[in-house]
């Protein structure tokens, strides 16, 4: 076999895994006989090892050969070669690709390790596999697409599985309500992303990334892109990143994922998920060098973010919320390395955040016991200085930072007043118009369903 | 013209008009059900023969094999071409899993002589290119609708004066477009095929029709889209650009109108009838952009939203006949008592609003890619309307099957005849998501031959302005 054959099966093998991994989960979990928990657990494993150690054979191989840019084509899925029309199945491995593929790998497994005991015999326990199947596929695809098709194909995958998972003890309202609000915010940056997509491939007339963003290895091309089309692009791809990494404005999202099971919230929205804006940002970097008014807009979104972050952190009551925003600092921290243009710095930040919040996410519901340990080792209670600040500031302006803070900089209630509320009321009123348009037309009340009963007690009643 | 190698079409018209005959007879519930069950399964056959004899032909067009009706009426009635071919077969499935997931408890209340001879007018309508035949059938597809209308004893007068306007609107404009006038021609079947369609703000008749009916048979008389066939029948071939381009605006405008009044409604008929409105409206879109890439789109979401909205309206259909009309102001917990129609039900729903790996995915990204190239900023509007429907999907199924489980006493899970039309549903909306690009070249293909059709028509109304375009076709 030659090198680009190695190349080829080892490659196919990262992206078939975790495909493998959904089609058994999925497939079971229709099909009349269930796998059970420790089938699934093993399946879990087998998927994950496939992968990770594929995608360390490819890093070792191109390492041993000094190739930065192994381009894995599996064909056109859709062609239309007329209209120059095309879905290929391309994969990269480059510098960016390759180790955000391992880190998908290496947290996955342990979170899947880890959700197998800590799920043992919760009726979810398939639900949660397939979904974790699903966001696993979504993550491999994103993070190895050669074209931005591609990235969108994995990218919703992502999205999806994250708002079920944060709905995932859905007898309860609270987390269903909250994984719509990721649902709904997601659907803003998907609706953004596609439109990006979109006009780079009218710009361009490709969906490679290697044509869109310049013939050289990842970090190393030049995007053929005017500036003013670079600037309303690349204000796209902030808006979607913002949506997919909970950056200011969208930020709302982060604390109400944490409903979530606890190893959904490490590996998901603390540790890869909410990196995958970044992640975007980074692979369409030469876009931004571009233009200088899309570099500052990125280095001020980060920071403002990170602001906010830190800021709403210091105030959460909850280590999961808490986690959540310290998580969010750091993502606006690595947003602003990308528009300084520190691509190496970002993605080494981006690693090892991941691996420390998922750490810290995981123990999350151990943390009183460790507080517990470590006063007892010290043999005091653990003390709690004062900051430079406190001690700067006027008390007034303390107080008014930390209602912002308490109240996560009134996000939410801004983002409803000012778009949900008066987009639903235009749309209720339209529809109050049209009960009197029909009424008049049928001469009396036209809608049956006003009798529908919104509150009952049980099925019988219903029948 | 090339021939089809057995009746196929005539056959696929004769064996439901024949069973609803034979069902109407029949006194026993059950045994309507069964023998519908059969007529609708065998219809299917032959419309599935007909699309293979078709595709064998290699051919765009053909006519039936015997000709029976066209012999009758010396008139070339039935014709299949690239652009029925599969819509015959779908409108076959959705009246078989329709008539199967029919629960037992329900078939006293549901009229299968109905839905038998329904099925008959639509397989008769989307076989039909003749312009006056068609607008016939057209006119005699609301007629079962109206007869459940008055026998359930609803008021029908919203859904009689709306398709009363239509079929008006139709006779006037195809006399007109007789006539040579084939500007007020198309206008007015224009606006007679918007009705139909239910574009804003002449819709409230589908509402209505979802109000009153029962949920199968409103299914039925929406699902398969007539509207837009007629739309591609008799105004597409006739219309300038800009006519057609004004069309796919207010297409457009419906479009986002319907996806943001689907998140509103309080019941989840409405619910259903908005989504189904948002996504024809997208298909509408892409018919009236006229170029190929635009019409590939439509073409595919036409049969991707058959598939994903119907195996929706089933999956919610099949709930509603066990708990009652749905009331979208509570969480009714359902998951735990039927995961298998919560599956469909999303992945259904996915697939309607163009999600990967879904059925619906290529076409939604033909279409939104058609819709910019023609019109860079409002064609972004096609997104908008996608987002929106996501997001109502989302909620309502967290509606639906989610929340704090109610308790039962007897089992609610899917039946066996449920469970064959979801997985089959599902295997179909799979299926179709892998392995999109058969379907998406058939478009294609489709596509440019109806534009080039359109092309030539165009240019011969020009050359002899007083005959209409369809009758100088050798």
């Amino acid at each position: 076999m030659t090198l680009d054959s190695w190349f080829f099966v080892l490659g196919v093998s990262v992206v078939a895994s975790p495909a493998v991994l959904l089609t058994v989960c999925g497939l079971t979990a229709i099909a009349p006989w269930r796998l059970s928990e420790r089938g699934i657990a093993r399946c879990t494993e087998a998927a994950v090892l496939t992968g990770l150690f594929a995608a360390m054979a490819i890093l070792t191989l191109m390492l041993l050969t000094g190739r930065r840019y192994i381009p894995i084509e599996l064909g056109n899925w859709v062609t239309l070669p007329q209209q120059q029309f095309h879905f290929e199945w391309k994969f990269v491995f480059d510098r960016l690709s390759v180790p955000f593929a391992i880190l998908s790998f290496v947290l996955c497994g342990t979170v899947g390790a880890f959700t197998s005991r800590y799920l043992h015999r919760e009726p979810g326990y398939n639900r949660f596999f397939v979904l974790y199947a699903v966001f696993l596929l979504g993550m491999i695809v994103s993070s190895l697409s050669g074209t931005i098709e591609t990235l969108f194909f994995g990218w919703e995958l992502v999205g999806l599985s994250s708002a079920l998972l944060v709905a995932y003890f859905h007898e309860r309202q609270n987390p269903v309500r909250n994984g719509l609000h990721v649902w709904a915010i997601y659907r803003i940056a998907d609706a953004a992303f596609l439109i990006a997509a979109l006009a780079l491939h009218h710009l361009t007339g490709a969906g490679d990334f290697a044509d869109l963003m310049g013939r050289g290895p990842w970090p190393e091309g030049r995007a053929a892109i005017s500036e003013s089309h670079a600037v309303f692009v690349g204000m796209l791809l902030l808006i979607a990143a913002a949506g997919k990494s909970a950056l200011v404005p969208f930020s709302g999202w982060l604390p109400r994922a944490m409903e979530g099971p606890t190893p959904s919230s490490a590996i998901f929205y603390g540790a890869l998920s909410v990196h995958l804006g970044a992640f975007l940002l980074l692979r369409v970097s030469p876009l931004l060098e571009v233009s200088a008014v899309l570099g500052v807009a990125v280095i001020t979104l980060g920071l403002a973010s990170a602001i906010f972050g830190t800021l709403a952190a210091r105030v959460q009551t909850d280590i999961k919320s808490a986690l959540a925003f310290a998580s969010l600092t750091q993502v606006g921290i690595i947003v602003a390395e990308i528009g300084f243009g520190f691509r190496y710095l970002a993605l080494i930040h981006i690693i090892g955040h991941a691996c420390l919040r998922t750490l810290q996410l995981l123990r999350a519901p151990m943390l009183l016991q460790d507080y517990n340990t470590l006063e007892n080792a010290i043999g005091q209670r653990l003390t709690h200085t004062t900051t430079a600040w406190s001690r700067v500031m006027p008390e007034n302006v303390r107080c008014w930072i930390y209602r912002v803070a308490m109240e996560r900089g009134y996000l939410d209630e801004i983002l409803h007043h000012f778009v949900v509320r008066p987009f639903l009321a235009v749309f209720r009123w339209c529809d109050a118009k049209e009960r009197r348009w029909t009424d008049l037309l049928s001469g009396g009340d036209s809608r049956e369903s006003d009798s529908v009963k919104p509150h009952v007690t049980s099925l019988e009643e219903f029948v | 013209m090339a021939e089809l190698h057995l009746p196929w079409m005539e056959l696929s018209v004769l064996i439901p008009v024949a069973g609803a005959l034979i069902v109407a007879r029949i006194r026993t519930a059950a045994t309507a059900r069964l023998t519908c069950l059969a007529v609708c399964g065998l219809t299917f056959v032959c419309a599935v023969g007909e699309w293979l004899d078709f595709a064998s032909l290699k051919t765009f067009e053909a006519h039936d094999h015997g000709n029976l009706l066209d012999w009758l009426f010396q008139r070339e009635f039935f014709i299949i071409d690239e652009l029925n071919a599969p819509l015959l077969p779908l409108v076959a499935l959705l009246c078989l899993l329709t008539a199967l997931s029919t629960l037992r408890t329900k078939v006293q209340r549901f009229y299968f002589d109905f839905l038998l001879i329904t099925e008959a007018i639509l397989i008769a309508t989307l076989s039909c290119r003749d312009p006056w035949a068609l607008i016939v059938l057209l006119a005699a597809a609301p007629v079962p609708v109206w007869l459940e209308l008055r026998a359930r004893g609803r008021c029908p007068r919203v859904f009689l004066i709306h398709m009363g306007l239509c079929v008006l609107l139709m006779v006037l404009g195809q006399t007109l477009a007789q006539m040579g006038s084939l500007l007020a021609g198309g206008a007015l079947l224009s606006i007679a095929a918007l009705l139909r369609s239910g574009v804003v703000p002449l819709h409230c008749w589908m509402t209505d029709l979802f109000e009153k009916a029962t949920f199968g048979t409103a299914l039925l008389f929406v699902a398969p889209m007539t509207g837009a066939y007629a739309v591609m029948r008799l105004v597409f071939p006739i219309a300038p650009d800009w006519a057609l381009q004004s069309i796919a605006i207010i297409s457009l405008i419906t479009a986002v109108y319907a996806g943001g009044m689907a998140l509103v409604q309080h019941e989840a008929r409405r619910f259903f009838c908005y989504l189904f409105l948002s996504h024809a409206s997208l298909v509408l879109v892409g018919l009236e952009l006229a170029t190929p890439i635009g019409l590939t789109g439509a073409l595919y979401v036409w049969l991707s939203i058959g598939l994903s909205l119907a195996g929706f309206g089933l999956a919610l259909r099949c709930v509603e006949s066990r708990t009652g009309r749905i009331s979208l102001d509570q969480f009714h917990g359902l998951y735990e008592h039927m995961p298998t129609l919560a599956s469909l039900f999303l992945l259904s729903g996915l697939a309607s609003i163009g999600f990967p790996g879904t059925v619906g995915f290529i076409g939604a990204e033909l279409l939104v890619e058609g819709a910019v190239g023609v019109y860079p900023v409002v064609g972004l509007a096609v997104v908008i309307a996608a987002a929106l429907n996501g997001i109502a999907i989302l909620k309502v199924y967290f509606r639906i099957f989610t929340g704090r489980p109610r308790p039962s006493t007897f089992p609610l899970h899917a039946r066996i005849p449920e469970q064959i039309a979801v997985l089959v549903l599902a295997a179909l909306v799979i299926g179709g998501g892998l392995h999109p690009q058969w379907g998406v070249h058939s478009r294609y293909h489709a596509a440019v031959e109806l534009l080039r059709q359109r092309g030539r028509a165009l240019v011969e109304s020009q050359v002899h302005p007083l005959s209409p375009p369809r009758d100088r076709e050798p």
